[in-house]
This record gives structure tokens, sequence and C-alpha cells, in this order.
């Protein structure tokens, strides 16, 4: 056996060397050619380029940026119309109910808590078109991780205004529970990931679940939302580069508004904003006018169809301007003029120039315009009333969903607190909240 | 292996050698030698009862690699990920399983935890079952904001509509004789401080096995702590059948009536020593128990022990302040206070980082937990 073995494994090694003698006369033979095309290319693992001998840095100046795609000019014309993806009358008119009912939910929430009705809100004034633009386009098993301003994703996929309020109102209603903070939406039955706090978080937790999409082949793809501000964390990096190297479904959209709370994008990056970021990760990437809707629905079909089809993501950095304060907690004016927010309520607004472009098509006029002004106010506020007057969920919520089932130590504080409660109940919000959990 | 043999070879080799060595060669460079190979604990290896059927001889290592064979064999949705562990991982404990089950299912990621821990989330949110490893303990910190921050909050803070239930972190942890201060670190404490993970440590391949196939099954996030000094050292003869083990339970290993001691990890065999030595050298019973899971914990077999013993010694690897141990001694003093009979004791590292030359002074070793016993025993 042994003899056998020492035998072949002899052999083995002579056709190795003379494998070995063979290439190295091959070389010397082809020399010129061989040698030539081996110097052509760097062959480090690490790199697919070119030698040089010029010494020269690429500065960022290299090139004037990344374009920005848009379909319709500020005013609301198409400027190309082979471009106009002709959604038709119902379609179109769907999309300007939800942008300007999203609008006019704002206006009434921010007031609420003005008014100390709620503790806290974040506005989406300004953004509206890259909402609704990306979410139409979008299959509604699409999953959607968000950060904190895409209430109007929520919108389109039919989320009712009665659950913005309860969340808001943190009341029985709330799907929730009445854990988080005002804004922090989350729906399963709309594929609305719950949103959280930290910022970025949600970006490589998108990566994730697009990866078990990919495996689970359902044809659904991932999109994240974050804003330009977010991008400078860690986890946007970590996003970035595992969505790339694992070859997962997702869009990732960033919503460039311009600040992040007080600070302006030219304290926030030095490069060519954050498209410029994705082709350095291996991403297919595109810059678009995030207040033309048409233009946001456009790519945003696009990048679907990359993803689902070649199981790569795609970054969309969309432009656009944060009209309102970055919460409740802000006041803008203490960092940007006021003739700078004027500027952007007035000129390129989304929602003005979908309705121009509606007008245009004769499918809508100031009486429409009056009729549904009057008719989106009065379901906010009905709505808003409605939430108002519910209790709060029974407060033993409190110590649920920890873990699936609860552990021996929480049951003991809840217990405890019980007993506390019953003692000095006087001192306790009790009657504002239900009495047991359903 | 190969490799394998070498090692044990030279281990076996060592006594031999050390006597051939220490006539020829200056004592100080023998001992430098041999200390180096030598641990601070002797292992105690658990056996099973006969019902749980056929065994085979398995080390720490293969016996964590069983269990992700059988939870890859077990489950469609489940992938194992992380840096390296597409050829085997640092530690061999995903040898062969991505020939197995193939690239889509082990596959290595970028070099990053706060990625690795992100992915790992969002994989189990969309309902597939994610096994991540963090390559060290101490490496797990860029991960914390998404295990505390997110992982261990994700279904309180949705209404129970989402969660990240299909979670399983795993990382080797604790003292290997020579890690110093970013290759030894034990981090329970500050995942023991967050409401919604579980944080289990096994003490053996036996209990490695059942445990994590308990943690990837479980519907909660977990994070699952390997001795890596263990990883080789320990070897048991594993049950090859598919196995669960109680996650929230402590194991009482020695019974006795005069001392409680408590350790989980490394630090169990440890204990088992001191138990050993203070049987011979005190006349003292001493009760073992691994703690086994360090969130939830199991409060109640600890207190059934301090109340029939009244003395308490816990013993960790971590840094004293702060320490696991802490918590327990708190509740131990609140729940049990008449039944005390001295003040609870804790043998834990300083409060130092962990140290390279120093190890030997830093460890909460055997003689300062028989030191330890003395003085729950003379208060």
């Amino acid at each position: 056996m042994a003899a056998v073995a020492k035998v072949s494994w002899s052999v083995i090694n002579g056709v190795r060397r003379g494998l070995w003698r063979y290439n190295t006369i091959l070389w010397s033979l082809n020399s010129r050619t061989l040698c030539s095309s081996l110097e052509e290319q760097p062959n480090f693992p690490g790199s697919r380029s070119k030698w040089t001998e010029k010494l020269d840095f690429v500065q960022p100046d290299l090139y004037d940026g990344i374009p920005v795609y848009r379909v319709m000019d500020r005013k609301g014309n198409i400027i190309d119309p082979a471009y106009d993806p002709k959604l038709g009358e119902e379609m179109v008119v769907r999309m300007y109910h939800r942008m300007t009912l999203l609008n006019t939910m704002d206006r009434i929430m921010y007031e609420s808590q003005r008014q100390g009705r709620i503790s806290f809100y974040m506005t989406n004034y300004g953004e509206e078109g890259t909402h609704i633009g990306s979410a139409a386009a979008l299959d509604e098993k699409d999953l959607v991780y968000g950060q904190y301003r895409e209430a109007g994703v929520l919108m389109w996929r039919g989320f009712p205004l009665d659950q913005f309020m309860n969340q808001c109102y943190g009341n029985e209603g709330d799907g929730g529970k009445g854990r988080q903070m005002p804004v922090h939406y989350g729906s399963l039955a709309h594929n609305f990931v719950t949103i959280s706090s930290p910022l970025a978080t949600q970006m490589p937790q998108a990566v994730g679940s697009a990866y078990a999409y990919k495996r689970a082949q359902n044809g659904q793809c991932v999109i994240c939302y974050f804003g330009e501000g977010t991008s400078s964390e860690g986890d946007a990096h970590a996003a970035f580069n595992f969505s790339a190297t694992l070859e997962c479904p997702v869009i990732f959209f960033c919503r460039n508004n311009g600040y992040a709370i007080s600070t302006p994008t030219s304290e926030q990056y030095r490069g060519d904003g954050v498209a410029a970021r994705g082709p350095a990760y291996g991403m297919a990437t595109i810059r678009v006018d995030g207040n033309d809707v048409f233009a946001v629905y456009n790519v945003t079909k696009a990048a679907r169809h990359i993803t689902i089809t070649e199981n790569r993501p795609v970054l969309i950095e969309a432009m656009t301007y944060r009209i309102g304060h970055h919460s409740t907690s802000d006041d803008s004016s203490a960092y940007r003029s006021v003739d700078e927010v004027r500027h952007w309520d007035s000129t390129q607004h989304p929602i003005a120039r979908l309705r121009a472009y509606m007008v245009s098509q004769g499918w809508w006029d100031d009486t429409k315009e009056k009729q549904w002004k009057d008719d989106c106010k009065r379901q906010v506020m009905q709505a808003f009333a409605r939430a108002e007057r519910r209790q709060k969920p029974c407060w033993k919520e409190m110590f649920t969903d920890v873990y699936d089932k609860m552990p021996d130590h929480i049951k003991e504080q809840y217990e405890y607190m019980q007993a506390h409660v019953q003692e000095y109940e006087d001192h306790y919000p009790v009657k504002n909240f239900a009495k047991e959990s359903h | 292996t190969e490799e394998e043999g070498i090692c044990e070879a030279m281990l076996l080799a060592l006594p031999l050698l050390k006597r051939v060595l220490k006539p020829t060669v200056a004592p100080s460079l023998c001992n430098v030698f041999t200390s180096r190979y030598s641990s601070h604990f002797s292992y105690f290896p658990d056996t099973v009862p006969e019902s749980m059927g056929e065994t085979q001889r398995l080390n720490l290592f293969q016996s964590i690699n069983n269990a992700l064979d059988t939870a890859l064999a077990t489950d469609n949705t489940a992938v194992v990920f992380g840096e390296d562990v597409g050829f085997g991982g640092v530690f061999r404990c995903t040898i062969g399983l991505q020939d197995k089950y193939g690239k889509d299912r082990v596959f290595n990621t970028p070099l990053c935890e706060q990625g690795i821990a992100g992915f790992a989330i969002g994989v189990a949110v969309s309902g597939a079952t994610a096994i991540a490893e963090l390559q060290f303990a101490d490496y797990i910190f860029p991960a914390f904001d998404q295990i505390v921050n997110e992982a261990a909050k994700y279904r309180y803070r949705s209404g129970n509509l989402f969660d990240c239930g299909n979670l399983t972190f795993r990382a080797p942890c604790g003292a290997v004789g020579h890690g110093a201060l970013y290759h030894s670190q034990s981090p329970e404490a500050y995942f023991a401080h967050t409401p919604g993970l579980k944080v289990v440590v096994p003490r053996g391949p036996i209990k490695a096995k059942g445990l994590l196939l308990s943690c990837i099954r479980d519907q909660n996030p977990c994070i699952f702590l390997e001795p890596k000094v263990l990883y080789r050292s320990a070897v048991e003869m594993v049950p090859t059948k598919d196995y669960t083990l109680p996650l929230s339970s402590a194991d009482i290993l020695v019974e006795g009536e005069d001392i409680t001691m408590v350790a989980w990890g490394t630090q169990v065999h440890v204990l088992r020593e001191v138990a050993e030595l203070a049987r011979q050298q005190l006349n003292v019973a001493c009760e073992v128990i691994d703690l086994v899971s360090i969130l939830p914990w199991d409060k109640e077999t600890v207190f059934n022990s301090v109340k029939k013993t009244g003395r308490i010694l816990i013993a960790h690897e971590a840094p004293i302040t702060n320490g696991f141990g802490a918590e327990i001694a708190a509740v131990v003093q609140s729940e049990c206070f008449l039944h005390l009979e001295a003040p609870v004791q804790r043998v834990c590292g300083f409060d130092t980082p962990f140290p390279h030359i120093f190890e030997p002074f830093y460890l909460p070793d055997k003689w300062r937990c028989l030191s330890a016993v003395k003085k729950l025993l003379n208060y």
C-alpha cells in the first residue's frame, strides 16, 4: 500500500516538475509577447486597473458631479414627453390626494403638539414628492425600512389617518402599544418596519432582509430610506458594502434635504453628495430631483427592476429641501434664513408642480382644489377628534413584549407595581389608561 | 487532523520534556516554556445518561460545529455568517459547513461588526434564522448599538408587530492564556443590563450543543458566548442526536451544605477543583452551581442553595466592579438576607484591562477562590 502511494506520489511530482519546465520554456520562447501582456495590467488581488507612470492624484473636483435626473421643469411642464410615465388620471389624482392629505395632517398634528395635545411631531413639508413618487413605483409587498420622514409612504399604502393619530397619541388603538414617541410608525400589514430613533441602524437591517428575500425567491425587494446626514453614520457604510458584496435586492433611497437638524450639507460631507459614494461600493447609482414626483417614480421603478432581476443594490439620491423645522423641538430660524425657506416653499414645490401638470391635463381646477381641501381637512379633523378621545392602553403593556413570553423576573416587577399603584392610586394617571388589555 | 495530532502530542509530551529539560536548561526558561502551555484550570467533563442515545467524542468547537450543522439541516431558512466563517472560521467552528450547505447559506461578510449585527437583525426580521459570528467577544462593541438599541428592543417598540427572535450571535470569550486586552474579554455584564436579550455561556461540549440549538430556536435575540480556551481542551462524549437544553436553568454540579459557589463557562471548572481542595483541606462540602444563563438568570436555584448553606462565593473573569457577580450579590442579599452567615464573596478579575504577561496574577484562580472560601468559613 505504502509502496503504491510512494510510486504514485513520485509520478505526480514528476509530472508537476515537467509542467513547470514546460511553462518556463514557453515563457522564454514567447517572452516578449507574454511579458508585455503580463505587464499590461497589474495583477494584484485587490484591484482591476491599469498601470500609470504619471503621478496624478484624483482630486475631488475631477468632474462636475453626478447630474440630477428630472422629468418636469420647475413649473411642472414635462420636458421630454418620452419620459412622462403616463400614469393616467386616476393614479395621478391619487398621488396628489395623498401628498396633500399628508400635508394637511402635518399641519394639524404640528399644531396639536404646540397646544400640548401630543408630545412631539415631525412634519414632511417639501418632501412629499420623494415619498409618493417612490412608494407608487414599488409593489405593496416590498419591505420598507424608513428613518422618520417617510410618512407619505405609509399614506400611499393606505395606513389610515386613525392609525397615524393613534400612534402619535399613544392610545389603545396604536399598533405599537404606546411604547414609542410620536411619528415612530410601523405596520406589518403595510410592510413598513417600525421606525426607531437611532439613525442609520435600519440600513444594514434592510440589507439583511433583502438577502433573506433573495433566498426566499419571493420576487420582492427592500427599500431603505435615509437622510443625507444619516449617510455619515458607520451603519450606512456597512450597509452599502454588505449590499454589494452579498448581492442583495435593496434600494437605498437617500432624501438629501439640505439639513440634518441645523447642520447643512457643507458640514456633512465634502464629496459629491451621497451619490458619488455608490459606484465606490459597487452599486448602480442615480441622482434625481426629489421634488419631481414623476422623476422619482421613474427612477424607483427602474431601480426596482435592477434589484429584482439582477439581485444587486441600487442607490438613489433624491435632492429636495426640508421646508419645515427638524421637529417640534426645533426652530430653524436659528440657523437658516426665512427667505431661503420661503423660496423653497414657493418654487419647485412637489405639490405645486404636480398640480400644474394635472391642470394642464385638464384633470384639476380651482373648484376641485377647494372641494378637496375642505374634504381633506374634515377627514383629518375627524380622525384627530377620535384619536384624542381614546384611552391609553392598559399600563400592564409596559411589561409585555420584552421577550416573546414574560419571564419570571419581569412578572415579579409587574406584580410589585400593581400593588404599589393600588396603594398610591391617587398619584398615578390610572383613569386615562384602559382597565385590561385586549 | 494532522494539526490536532501534533498539538495533542506536544501537550502529552510536556511533562516528559519538563523532566528532560530541567537539568540541562535554565529553570526560568523551562518555566516560561511550560507555563505558556499550562492552564489555570482542570477540565471536568460531563457525562450523559444512556437515554440520550449514541454519543461521539467531540471537543467544544466540534460540538458547536455539530450544532450549527444540525440547525442548517433542520431549518431551510438558517444562514451562518461572519468574518472568515467560509473556510471554517478562525476557531474551526464552521468547518465543512460551506461545502455542505453552499455559499448562499454559509458565507463571509466584510470586516464590519456593526454590519454583521445589523444584517443579522434584518435577516431575522424577515423570518429567516440568522446565526451571526463575531470573531472575538472583544470586538462585539461596534455592534453594541445594533444589539442593544435595535435587536433587544425590536419586539417591544413595535408592539409585537415585528421582532428579530430568529437571531443568535456567537462569540468566543474569556481568558486563553495569552490573549491580553483584546482576545480575553468576557462582556456578559454589558448585555445582561439590556432587557430583551438572552445571554448564555456553556461550560463544555455537551451543554454547548444543546444550549446553542436552544438559542437558535428561541424566539428572542440570543448572545452565545463560547469560552475559547475550552474549544480544544474540553472533550466529552456528546450525543449525536438533535437535542436542546433549557436556557434559563442553572445546573447544580456538586451538592454540598457548607458553601454555595456560582460561576459560568471556564470558571465552573476552577470552582470544581476548589470544591475538591476545600473538601480535602478544610473538610467542607461546597455546592457548585453553573449559572448557564446570565439573562434571564435562574434565581431560584441560587436562592435555594444559599438558604441551605448561608454562604456564597461568586467568581468570574470579568472585572469585579459591576460584573455580573454584583447583580447576583445584590439579589441574594435582598432575598436571602436572614439566611446569610457571612457577606457575599466575589472573586473576579481586577478592575484593570485584561493584561498579557500578568494573566496568572489577574485570573480568579483556585487559590484566590480557596482563600475566599476560608474567609466565608471564618467570618
